[in-house]
């Protein structure tokens, strides 16, 4: 009876590859320093942006929006929109507030204002576990996200999967990989010298794989966040963290 | 879009301890020598100088130079003589001026 033992081991190394487990932060492999960046609100760079996003919040949401209220909200994004028809993230939200509501035109992706907006609101779930709405209408995007994580892309074709599934924990160069749970965004991230978005981020994978990177807001970046986030459900919400 | 700066020190600490200050503000310490994607030369912006005082009298002060990354953050200590208002002004290229003020009572 020695083969269903080393079967079971077989399939449990098969298992150990499709999928990391446990899952665990990009901020566990942090190096100590960047950690501390992270921990400290009174180090860590991204509070300017936080700081930024609460004078703005104060100044045109809090007039129907109450902040204590808005607690939890960035850890249920992407969501369903009924009345757009489409899955958006929680920049799409508070653009679509502004057009909706505060009629004044959208904050373009990537701009200072719109992150700040983001990282103000993700501040306010931080600790929180990342809770995807169980909405039916979702599923599509979920579906099209996990297929696009297994797409091989671009010159070097590699799909995210054959990284942050398969070779995650190891190394590529000096950079350890890591599992890509978005827990912590948006992050200020020192190569940018700034905040970005996890579009940004997936748009960053990219290049680096020498794919075209999908168009922001793309139905396959929605997809992809949805899919992520679905997959870190459960893990504690960190914004604004640090990465290297 | 507005400058954005953070001041941290203790809102009270007894007279003659020494307490810590920490500054960060916003913004993107172009160092002059890197080049847009068309090849134009970045202009040089700089935080040139940070200056601290305490009721007016110059309590640190520091030079900072293209080596420093964006959004530069400080943070320096203070033996508190008396209770009294601490401001930190940046100055830089292009005529950038930011000042942040922070009262620190000594009980």
């Amino acid at each position: 009876m020695k083969l269903p033992g080393a079967l079971a081991a077989a399939l449990a190394l098969i298992a150990s590859l499709a999928q990391a487990e446990p899952r665990r932060s990009g901020f566990d492999d942090m190096s100590p320093a960047v950690q501390a960046l992270q921990r400290d609100d009174t180090q860590n760079p991204a509070m300017l942006w936080v700081a930024d996003g609460q004078r703005r919040f104060a100044a045109d949401c809090a007039t129907c929006h109450d902040a204590g209220a808005m607690r939890g909200v960035a850890a249920r994004y992407p969501a369903f929109d009924g009345a757009a028809g489409r899955v958006i993230n929680l920049a799409g939200r508070v653009n679509a507030c502004r057009e909706r509501h505060l009629k004044r035109p959208r904050w373009a992706p990537g701009s200072d204002e719109l992150l700040a907006m983001e990282t103000y609101l993700g501040h306010l779930s931080r600790g929180l576990p990342i809770a995807p709405p169980a909405d039916a209408r979702l599923a599509p995007a979920r579906e099209l996200g996990a297929r696009l994580w297994r797409q091989r892309l671009g010159q070097l074709d590699l799909s995210c999967a054959q990284c942050h599934d398969a070779h995650a924990g190891r190394r590529l160069g000096g950079s350890l990989i890591p599992q890509g749970h978005p827990t912590a965004y948006p992050i200020y991230r020192l190569e940018w010298q700034g905040v970005g978005s996890l579009q940004r981020r997936l748009r960053g994978c990219q290049v680096g794989v020498r794919a075209e990177p999908w168009d922001w807001d793309s139905d396959e970046l929605l997809a992809l966040e949805a899919f992520l986030m679905q997959r870190a459900a459960g893990m504690a919400l960190e914004t604004p963290g640090v990465r290297p | 879009m507005s400058v954005r700066a953070l001041l941290h020190a203790p809102a009270s600490a007894r007279r003659g301890e020494v307490v810590e200050i920490r500054a960060l503000i916003a913004h993107p310490m172009e160092t002059g020598h890197r080049r847009d994607s068309e090849g134009r030369l970045l202009p040089r912006d700089l935080v040139r100088t940070l200056e601290a005082r305490f009721d007016g009298e110059l309590v640190f002060a520091a030079e900072l130079h293209a080596a420093v990354a964006a959004n530069p953050y400080l943070a320096f200590h203070l033996r508190l003589p008396a209770s009294g208002l601490l401001t930190v002004r940046w100055a830089g290229d292009r005529g950038f001026a930011h000042a942040e003020s922070v009262r620190i009572e000594a009980t």
